[in-house]
Protein backbone atom coordinates (compact mmCIF):
# COMPACT_ATOMS: atom_id res chain seq x y z
CA UNK A 1 0.00 0.00 0.00
CA UNK A 2 3.10 2.50 0.81
CA UNK A 3 3.77 4.64 -2.11
CA UNK A 4 7.46 5.23 -1.70
CA UNK A 5 7.12 7.96 -4.70
CA UNK A 6 4.73 10.26 -2.72
CA UNK A 7 6.17 11.85 0.41
CA UNK A 8 2.87 13.34 2.09
CA UNK A 9 4.79 14.80 4.93
CA UNK A 10 8.44 15.54 5.51
CA UNK A 11 9.73 16.53 8.83
CA UNK A 12 13.42 18.21 8.46
CA UNK A 13 14.95 18.79 11.92
CA UNK A 14 12.17 19.93 14.30
CA UNK A 15 12.39 21.59 17.29
CA UNK A 16 9.62 22.53 19.87
CA UNK A 17 10.62 24.06 22.97
CA UNK A 18 8.19 25.67 26.05
CA UNK A 19 10.69 27.93 27.52
CA UNK A 20 13.89 26.53 28.35
CA UNK A 21 12.30 22.84 28.30
CA UNK A 22 13.11 21.29 24.69
CA UNK A 23 10.55 18.86 23.96
CA UNK A 24 11.27 17.91 19.99
CA UNK A 25 15.36 18.56 19.46
CA UNK A 26 15.74 16.99 16.42
CA UNK A 27 13.11 15.27 14.08
CA UNK A 28 13.62 14.63 10.66
CA UNK A 29 11.34 11.67 8.91
CA UNK A 30 9.22 11.70 5.88
CA UNK A 31 5.23 9.86 5.71
CA UNK A 32 4.68 8.40 2.80
CA UNK A 33 1.49 8.09 0.57
CA UNK A 34 -0.52 5.31 1.88
CA UNK A 35 1.89 4.36 4.91
CA UNK A 36 0.57 3.84 8.46
CA UNK A 37 3.25 5.38 10.94
CA UNK A 38 2.91 4.48 14.86
CA UNK A 39 4.47 6.22 17.23
CA UNK A 40 5.81 4.45 20.21
CA UNK A 41 7.68 5.58 23.43
CA UNK A 42 7.69 6.74 27.39
CA UNK A 43 4.97 9.65 28.02
CA UNK A 44 6.90 12.46 28.03
CA UNK A 45 9.08 11.96 25.13
CA UNK A 46 7.54 14.03 22.78
CA UNK A 47 5.41 12.04 20.78
CA UNK A 48 1.49 13.79 20.88
CA UNK A 49 3.88 17.52 20.67
CA UNK A 50 5.22 15.80 17.71
CA UNK A 51 2.09 14.80 15.85
CA UNK A 52 0.74 18.21 16.80
CA UNK A 53 3.62 19.72 15.09
CA UNK A 54 1.82 18.32 11.78
CA UNK A 55 -0.90 20.09 11.45
CA UNK A 56 0.50 23.11 13.38
CA UNK A 57 -1.76 22.73 16.64
CA UNK A 58 1.92 23.48 18.32
CA UNK A 59 3.76 26.01 16.98
CA UNK A 60 7.18 25.21 15.70
CA UNK A 61 10.24 27.06 16.96
CA UNK A 62 12.64 25.39 14.47
CA UNK A 63 12.70 23.36 11.47
CA UNK A 64 10.31 22.84 8.57
CA UNK A 65 7.61 20.37 8.24
CA UNK A 66 6.07 20.13 4.41
CA UNK A 67 2.91 18.65 3.65
CA UNK A 68 2.16 17.89 0.39
CA UNK A 69 5.18 20.11 -0.82
CA UNK A 70 3.80 23.36 1.23
CA UNK A 71 5.80 24.13 4.25
CA UNK A 72 3.50 24.93 7.10
CA UNK A 73 5.50 26.32 9.54
CA UNK A 74 6.31 29.19 7.66
CA UNK A 75 4.00 32.40 8.30
CA UNK A 76 2.46 33.01 5.35
CA UNK A 77 1.07 29.44 4.30
CA UNK A 78 -2.61 29.61 5.51
CA UNK A 79 -2.54 26.56 7.98
CA UNK A 80 -6.60 26.75 8.10
CA UNK A 81 -6.54 25.22 4.21
CA UNK A 82 -3.94 22.69 5.02
CA UNK A 83 -5.90 21.23 8.12
CA UNK A 84 -8.52 20.57 5.82
CA UNK A 85 -6.86 18.26 4.67
CA UNK A 86 -5.25 16.60 7.96
CA UNK A 87 -7.45 15.26 10.00
CA UNK A 88 -7.00 14.48 13.62
CA UNK A 89 -8.25 11.88 16.47
CA UNK A 90 -7.71 13.09 19.96
CA UNK A 91 -7.54 11.39 22.88
CA UNK A 92 -10.40 12.92 24.48
CA UNK A 93 -12.61 13.08 21.84
CA UNK A 94 -13.34 16.47 21.81
CA UNK A 95 -16.64 16.03 20.19
CA UNK A 96 -18.35 19.39 20.12
CA UNK A 97 -20.42 19.02 23.04
CA UNK A 98 -23.45 21.82 21.99
CA UNK A 99 -23.94 19.54 18.30
CA UNK A 100 -25.41 16.30 17.79
CA UNK A 101 -23.43 13.74 16.17
CA UNK A 102 -24.86 14.35 12.95
CA UNK A 103 -23.82 18.47 13.41
CA UNK A 104 -21.07 17.34 14.74
CA UNK A 105 -19.67 15.50 11.14
CA UNK A 106 -21.53 18.55 9.35
CA UNK A 107 -20.19 21.63 10.49
CA UNK A 108 -16.87 22.19 9.08
CA UNK A 109 -17.53 20.92 5.53
CA UNK A 110 -20.72 23.67 5.59
CA UNK A 111 -19.01 26.00 7.04
CA UNK A 112 -16.12 25.82 4.97
CA UNK A 113 -18.48 25.73 1.67
CA UNK A 114 -16.56 22.36 0.60
CA UNK A 115 -19.99 20.84 -0.27
CA UNK A 116 -23.91 22.10 0.16
CA UNK A 117 -25.62 21.10 2.94
CA UNK A 118 -27.22 17.89 1.51
CA UNK A 119 -24.27 16.72 0.00
CA UNK A 120 -22.55 17.26 3.70
CA UNK A 121 -25.39 15.37 5.33
CA UNK A 122 -25.72 12.57 2.58
CA UNK A 123 -21.60 12.33 3.51
CA UNK A 124 -21.86 12.51 7.10
CA UNK A 125 -24.53 9.53 7.07
CA UNK A 126 -21.99 7.70 4.50
CA UNK A 127 -19.11 8.24 6.93
CA UNK A 128 -21.55 6.87 10.40
CA UNK A 129 -22.39 4.33 8.26
CA UNK A 130 -18.89 3.17 7.64
CA UNK A 131 -18.09 3.04 11.64
CA UNK A 132 -21.03 1.35 12.62
CA UNK A 133 -23.20 4.17 13.98
CA UNK A 134 -26.11 5.38 11.94
CA UNK A 135 -28.63 5.05 14.03
CA UNK A 136 -26.79 7.64 16.00
CA UNK A 137 -26.95 10.99 14.09
CA UNK A 138 -29.34 12.73 16.63
CA UNK A 139 -27.97 11.46 19.94
CA UNK A 140 -25.62 14.15 21.51
CA UNK A 141 -21.49 13.22 22.13
CA UNK A 142 -23.14 13.02 26.33
CA UNK A 143 -25.50 10.17 25.05
CA UNK A 144 -22.51 7.81 23.32
CA UNK A 145 -20.20 5.66 24.85
CA UNK A 146 -16.42 6.43 24.89
CA UNK A 147 -15.80 3.65 22.09
CA UNK A 148 -18.61 5.55 20.41
CA UNK A 149 -17.49 8.91 20.71
CA UNK A 150 -14.00 8.09 19.06
CA UNK A 151 -15.32 6.45 16.28
CA UNK A 152 -17.82 9.25 15.82
CA UNK A 153 -14.93 11.71 16.21
CA UNK A 154 -12.77 9.57 13.19
CA UNK A 155 -15.96 9.81 11.14
CA UNK A 156 -16.05 13.55 11.54
CA UNK A 157 -12.36 14.04 10.68
CA UNK A 158 -13.00 11.98 7.46
CA UNK A 159 -16.00 14.22 6.52
CA UNK A 160 -13.87 16.41 5.23
CA UNK A 161 -12.71 13.78 3.37
CA UNK A 162 -8.64 14.41 4.55
CA UNK A 163 -5.22 13.06 2.97
CA UNK A 164 -3.79 12.35 5.85
CA UNK A 165 -5.42 11.63 9.46
CA UNK A 166 -3.69 11.95 12.92
CA UNK A 167 -4.59 9.75 15.38
CA UNK A 168 -3.16 11.19 18.86
CA UNK A 169 -3.64 8.10 21.39
CA UNK A 170 -7.18 7.56 20.36
CA UNK A 171 -8.09 4.63 22.62
CA UNK A 172 -5.73 5.72 26.17
CA UNK A 173 -9.08 7.26 27.36
CA UNK A 174 -11.34 4.27 26.75
CA UNK A 175 -12.68 1.27 28.54
CA UNK A 176 -10.79 -1.74 27.29
CA UNK A 177 -13.54 -3.71 25.71
CA UNK A 178 -14.35 -0.84 23.86
CA UNK A 179 -10.60 -0.66 22.25
CA UNK A 180 -11.21 -3.11 20.11
CA UNK A 181 -14.04 -1.74 17.60
CA UNK A 182 -12.05 1.74 17.43
CA UNK A 183 -9.08 -0.11 16.23
CA UNK A 184 -11.34 -2.14 13.82
CA UNK A 185 -12.10 1.75 12.62
CA UNK A 186 -8.77 2.05 12.13
CA UNK A 187 -7.85 -0.83 10.77
CA UNK A 188 -10.32 -0.63 7.60
CA UNK A 189 -9.20 2.96 7.27
CA UNK A 190 -5.69 1.78 6.76
CA UNK A 191 -6.80 -1.29 4.36
CA UNK A 192 -8.67 1.70 2.49
CA UNK A 193 -5.03 3.15 2.13
CA UNK A 194 -5.06 6.12 4.09
CA UNK A 195 -1.60 7.92 5.34
CA UNK A 196 -1.83 8.19 8.97
CA UNK A 197 0.69 8.70 11.74
CA UNK A 198 -1.08 6.98 15.25
CA UNK A 199 0.28 7.68 18.71
CA UNK A 200 -0.34 4.61 20.26
CA UNK A 201 0.55 2.29 23.48
CA UNK A 202 -1.31 -0.56 21.52
CA UNK A 203 1.74 -2.78 20.43
CA UNK A 204 -0.13 -5.14 19.37
CA UNK A 205 -2.16 -2.98 16.70
CA UNK A 206 1.43 -1.51 15.74
CA UNK A 207 2.77 -4.96 14.92
CA UNK A 208 -0.24 -5.82 13.09
CA UNK A 209 -1.20 -2.38 11.24
CA UNK A 210 2.00 -0.31 11.09
CA UNK A 211 4.43 -0.09 8.06
CA UNK A 212 6.55 1.66 9.93
CA UNK A 213 7.13 2.29 13.67
CA UNK A 214 8.91 4.68 15.02
CA UNK A 215 10.40 4.78 19.02
CA UNK A 216 10.69 7.94 20.69
CA UNK A 217 12.09 9.56 23.87
CA UNK A 218 13.46 12.25 24.84
CA UNK A 219 12.80 14.46 22.09
CA UNK A 220 14.54 12.13 19.58
CA UNK A 221 13.43 9.58 17.28
CA UNK A 222 15.73 6.55 18.86
CA UNK A 223 14.75 3.95 16.29
CA UNK A 224 12.31 3.49 13.14
CA UNK A 225 11.86 0.97 11.15
CA UNK A 226 9.47 -1.95 10.43
CA UNK A 227 7.59 -3.75 13.07
CA UNK A 228 9.47 -6.72 12.64
CA UNK A 229 12.45 -4.60 13.51
CA UNK A 230 11.49 -2.01 16.16
CA UNK A 231 9.05 -3.87 18.22
CA UNK A 232 10.61 -7.91 17.79
CA UNK A 233 14.45 -7.24 17.28
CA UNK A 234 14.68 -3.81 18.61
CA UNK A 235 18.37 -2.85 18.62
CA UNK A 236 18.59 -0.23 21.34
CA UNK A 237 18.68 -0.76 24.81
CA UNK A 238 16.20 2.43 25.16
CA UNK A 239 13.88 0.50 23.20
CA UNK A 240 14.40 -2.95 24.56
CA UNK A 241 14.21 -1.65 28.18
CA UNK A 242 10.95 0.22 27.03
CA UNK A 243 8.54 -2.82 25.32
CA UNK A 244 10.27 -4.64 28.30
CA UNK A 245 8.13 -2.34 30.37
CA UNK A 246 4.93 -2.64 28.40
CA UNK A 247 4.87 -5.71 27.21
CA UNK B 1 -50.74 50.13 54.52
CA UNK B 2 -53.84 50.30 52.81
CA UNK B 3 -53.72 54.03 52.49
CA UNK B 4 -50.06 54.15 51.07
CA UNK B 5 -51.35 51.86 48.57
CA UNK B 6 -54.64 53.65 47.52
CA UNK B 7 -53.18 57.14 47.46
CA UNK B 8 -49.56 55.99 46.34
CA UNK B 9 -49.98 52.93 44.79
CA UNK B 10 -49.55 54.49 41.44
CA UNK B 11 -46.50 56.46 42.22
CA UNK B 12 -44.58 53.39 43.55
CA UNK B 13 -45.35 51.32 40.24
CA UNK B 14 -44.10 54.61 38.03
CA UNK B 15 -41.36 54.16 40.08
CA UNK B 16 -40.97 50.72 39.98
CA UNK B 17 -41.32 51.22 35.94
CA UNK B 18 -38.72 53.91 36.09
CA UNK B 19 -36.68 51.15 38.25
CA UNK B 20 -36.94 48.35 35.31
CA UNK B 21 -35.83 50.94 32.28
CA UNK B 22 -32.71 51.90 34.18
CA UNK B 23 -31.96 48.36 34.91
CA UNK B 24 -32.84 47.15 31.54
CA UNK B 25 -30.63 50.30 29.74
CA UNK B 26 -27.93 49.44 31.95
CA UNK B 27 -28.15 46.14 31.00
CA UNK B 28 -28.55 46.11 27.69
CA UNK B 29 -25.42 48.24 27.47
CA UNK B 30 -23.41 46.23 30.14
CA UNK B 31 -23.94 43.15 27.56
CA UNK B 32 -22.36 45.12 24.71
CA UNK B 33 -19.26 46.27 26.92
CA UNK B 34 -18.84 42.68 29.30
CA UNK B 35 -18.73 41.08 25.35
CA UNK B 36 -15.98 43.44 24.26
CA UNK B 37 -14.20 43.25 27.31
CA UNK B 38 -14.72 39.76 27.85
CA UNK B 39 -13.65 38.49 24.56
CA UNK B 40 -10.65 41.29 24.72
CA UNK B 41 -9.68 39.30 27.68
CA UNK B 42 -9.46 35.79 26.28
CA UNK B 43 -7.98 36.64 22.43
CA UNK B 44 -4.26 35.29 22.01
CA UNK B 45 -3.14 39.43 22.14
CA UNK B 46 -1.10 40.87 24.99
CA UNK B 47 -2.38 44.64 24.63
CA UNK B 48 -6.05 43.44 24.66
CA UNK B 49 -5.62 41.41 27.45
CA UNK B 50 -4.10 43.58 29.66
CA UNK B 51 -6.93 46.77 28.61
CA UNK B 52 -9.39 44.72 29.96
CA UNK B 53 -7.87 43.61 33.00
CA UNK B 54 -7.19 47.80 33.80
CA UNK B 55 -10.66 48.18 32.68
CA UNK B 56 -12.42 45.69 34.77
CA UNK B 57 -9.78 46.33 37.72
CA UNK B 58 -10.64 50.01 38.06
CA UNK B 59 -14.41 49.65 37.99
CA UNK B 60 -14.30 46.38 40.51
CA UNK B 61 -12.28 48.55 42.63
CA UNK B 62 -14.23 51.84 42.64
CA UNK B 63 -17.73 51.44 44.87
CA UNK B 64 -20.87 52.40 42.57
CA UNK B 65 -21.88 55.71 44.16
CA UNK B 66 -18.77 57.24 44.10
CA UNK B 67 -18.96 56.13 40.13
CA UNK B 68 -22.38 57.86 40.15
CA UNK B 69 -21.60 60.55 41.68
CA UNK B 70 -17.83 60.96 39.48
CA UNK B 71 -19.74 60.56 36.38
CA UNK B 72 -22.77 62.96 36.97
CA UNK B 73 -21.09 65.67 39.09
CA UNK B 74 -17.26 65.19 38.33
CA UNK B 75 -17.34 64.31 34.33
CA UNK B 76 -19.39 67.80 33.29
CA UNK B 77 -17.49 69.29 36.51
CA UNK B 78 -14.22 68.37 34.54
CA UNK B 79 -15.08 69.49 30.99
CA UNK B 80 -16.85 72.60 31.71
CA UNK B 81 -14.86 73.98 34.63
CA UNK B 82 -11.88 72.65 35.11
CA UNK B 83 -11.11 72.21 31.02
CA UNK B 84 -13.82 74.94 30.00
CA UNK B 85 -15.65 75.88 27.37
CA UNK B 86 -17.74 72.87 27.06
CA UNK B 87 -21.43 72.94 29.24
CA UNK B 88 -22.69 69.35 29.40
CA UNK B 89 -24.92 68.10 31.79
CA UNK B 90 -26.14 64.60 31.81
CA UNK B 91 -29.72 63.88 33.12
CA UNK B 92 -29.78 61.15 36.05
CA UNK B 93 -31.15 58.54 33.77
CA UNK B 94 -28.22 59.18 31.21
CA UNK B 95 -25.82 58.87 34.52
CA UNK B 96 -27.57 56.40 35.97
CA UNK B 97 -27.11 54.11 32.66
CA UNK B 98 -23.42 55.06 31.85
CA UNK B 99 -22.94 54.19 35.74
CA UNK B 100 -24.72 50.54 35.50
CA UNK B 101 -23.57 50.07 32.37
CA UNK B 102 -20.02 50.21 33.49
CA UNK B 103 -20.02 48.86 36.53
CA UNK B 104 -21.98 45.47 35.63
CA UNK B 105 -19.83 45.70 32.46
CA UNK B 106 -16.87 44.91 34.39
CA UNK B 107 -18.47 41.79 35.83
CA UNK B 108 -19.82 40.47 32.54
CA UNK B 109 -16.82 40.99 31.11
CA UNK B 110 -15.06 38.71 33.93
CA UNK B 111 -18.56 36.33 33.61
CA UNK B 112 -17.75 35.94 29.83
CA UNK B 113 -13.54 35.62 30.34
CA UNK B 114 -13.99 32.93 32.74
CA UNK B 115 -17.06 31.29 30.78
CA UNK B 116 -15.21 30.91 27.65
CA UNK B 117 -12.34 29.92 29.09
CA UNK B 118 -14.07 26.75 30.98
CA UNK B 119 -14.72 25.60 27.89
CA UNK B 120 -12.02 22.72 27.61
CA UNK B 121 -9.55 23.45 25.14
CA UNK B 122 -10.01 20.24 23.08
CA UNK B 123 -12.85 21.93 21.92
CA UNK B 124 -11.26 24.71 20.00
CA UNK B 125 -8.35 22.13 19.03
CA UNK B 126 -10.57 20.28 17.45
CA UNK B 127 -12.48 22.63 15.53
CA UNK B 128 -9.60 24.20 14.30
CA UNK B 129 -8.31 20.56 13.27
CA UNK B 130 -11.07 20.42 11.10
CA UNK B 131 -9.98 23.72 9.41
CA UNK B 132 -12.34 26.02 10.41
CA UNK B 133 -10.96 29.71 11.64
CA UNK B 134 -10.66 31.09 15.33
CA UNK B 135 -13.73 33.12 14.90
CA UNK B 136 -15.75 30.32 13.57
CA UNK B 137 -14.84 27.96 16.25
CA UNK B 138 -15.39 30.77 18.45
CA UNK B 139 -18.98 31.19 17.21
CA UNK B 140 -20.14 27.65 16.44
CA UNK B 141 -18.24 25.79 19.17
CA UNK B 142 -16.95 27.46 21.97
CA UNK B 143 -19.67 30.42 22.81
CA UNK B 144 -22.55 28.02 22.91
CA UNK B 145 -21.28 25.82 25.33
CA UNK B 146 -19.72 29.03 27.29
CA UNK B 147 -22.80 30.98 27.36
CA UNK B 148 -24.64 27.78 28.94
CA UNK B 149 -22.37 27.57 31.94
CA UNK B 150 -22.10 31.46 31.83
CA UNK B 151 -26.50 31.58 32.39
CA UNK B 152 -26.82 31.37 36.04
CA UNK B 153 -24.19 33.86 36.99
CA UNK B 154 -25.41 36.35 34.42
CA UNK B 155 -29.43 35.53 35.97
CA UNK B 156 -27.08 36.05 39.39
CA UNK B 157 -25.79 39.60 37.81
CA UNK B 158 -28.70 40.69 36.71
CA UNK B 159 -30.19 40.65 39.59
CA UNK B 160 -27.52 42.22 41.05
CA UNK B 161 -28.17 45.32 39.01
CA UNK B 162 -31.27 45.28 39.32
CA UNK B 163 -31.15 45.62 43.27
CA UNK B 164 -27.87 48.69 42.37
CA UNK B 165 -30.58 50.70 40.58
CA UNK B 166 -31.16 51.84 44.14
CA UNK B 167 -27.89 53.39 44.75
CA UNK B 168 -28.44 55.84 41.91
CA UNK B 169 -31.46 57.22 44.13
CA UNK B 170 -28.29 59.36 45.61
CA UNK B 171 -28.11 61.36 42.25
CA UNK B 172 -31.80 62.37 41.96
CA UNK B 173 -33.14 59.91 39.88
CA UNK B 174 -36.98 59.14 40.67
CA UNK B 175 -36.46 55.26 41.02
CA UNK B 176 -38.18 53.01 43.83
CA UNK B 177 -36.36 53.67 46.44
CA UNK B 178 -35.71 57.63 45.77
CA UNK B 179 -39.97 58.08 45.45
CA UNK B 180 -40.70 55.72 48.60
CA UNK B 181 -38.19 58.59 50.48
CA UNK B 182 -41.07 61.27 49.04
CA UNK B 183 -43.60 58.70 50.50
CA UNK B 184 -42.38 58.23 53.93
CA UNK B 185 -41.56 61.95 54.35
CA UNK B 186 -45.08 62.64 53.58
CA UNK B 187 -47.06 60.10 55.64
CA UNK B 188 -44.61 59.23 58.51
CA UNK B 189 -45.01 55.64 57.98
CA UNK B 190 -42.01 54.09 57.22
CA UNK B 191 -42.42 50.40 58.53
CA UNK B 192 -45.24 50.31 55.72
CA UNK B 193 -43.34 52.07 53.01
CA UNK B 194 -40.32 50.01 53.48
CA UNK B 195 -42.41 47.28 53.77
CA UNK B 196 -44.40 47.44 50.21
CA UNK B 197 -41.02 48.75 48.60
CA UNK B 198 -39.27 45.67 49.89
CA UNK B 199 -41.85 43.34 48.63
CA UNK B 200 -42.11 45.03 45.17
CA UNK B 201 -38.56 44.53 44.72
CA UNK B 202 -39.12 40.79 45.90
CA UNK B 203 -42.03 40.63 43.49
CA UNK B 204 -39.89 41.41 40.56
CA UNK B 205 -36.80 39.44 41.37
CA UNK B 206 -38.53 36.51 42.02
CA UNK B 207 -40.08 36.76 38.79
CA UNK B 208 -37.15 37.44 37.13
CA UNK B 209 -34.87 34.45 38.76
CA UNK B 210 -38.33 32.06 38.19
CA UNK B 211 -38.18 32.82 34.91
CA UNK B 212 -34.68 32.37 34.21
CA UNK B 213 -34.44 29.33 35.76
CA UNK B 214 -36.99 27.95 32.93
CA UNK B 215 -34.38 29.37 30.10
CA UNK B 216 -31.55 27.84 31.47
CA UNK B 217 -33.87 24.07 31.89
CA UNK B 218 -34.45 24.96 28.26
CA UNK B 219 -30.65 25.67 26.99
CA UNK B 220 -29.70 22.09 28.67
CA UNK B 221 -30.83 19.72 26.02
CA UNK B 222 -27.53 17.84 24.82
CA UNK B 223 -25.78 18.17 27.95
Amino acid sequence: MVDKSVVKVSVRNLKKSYGSLEVLKDISTDIYKGEVLCIIGPSGSGKSTFLRCLNRLETVTGGEVIVNGQNIVSKGTNINKVRENIGMVFQHFNLFNNLNILDNLTLAPIELKKCSRDEAVQRAKKMLAKVGLEDKAASYPSQLSGGQKQRVAIARALCMEPEIMLFDEPTSALDPEMVGEVLQVMKDLAADGMTMAIVTHEMGFAREVADRVIFMDAGYIVEEGTPQEVLVNPKEERTIDFLNKVL
Amino acid sequence: MIKIITVYGGMLLAALGRTLLLALLGLFFACIIGMIFGIMGVIKNRACNIISQIFVDIIRGVPMIVLAFFVYFGVPYLFNTIIGGFSISLSALQAGTICLALNCGAYMAEIIRAGIQSVDIGQMEAARSLGLTYSMSMRKVVLPQAIRTMIPTFINQFIITLKDTSILSVIGFPELVNTAKNVQANTFMSFQTWAIVGIMYLIVITILSRSAKVVERRLNIGR
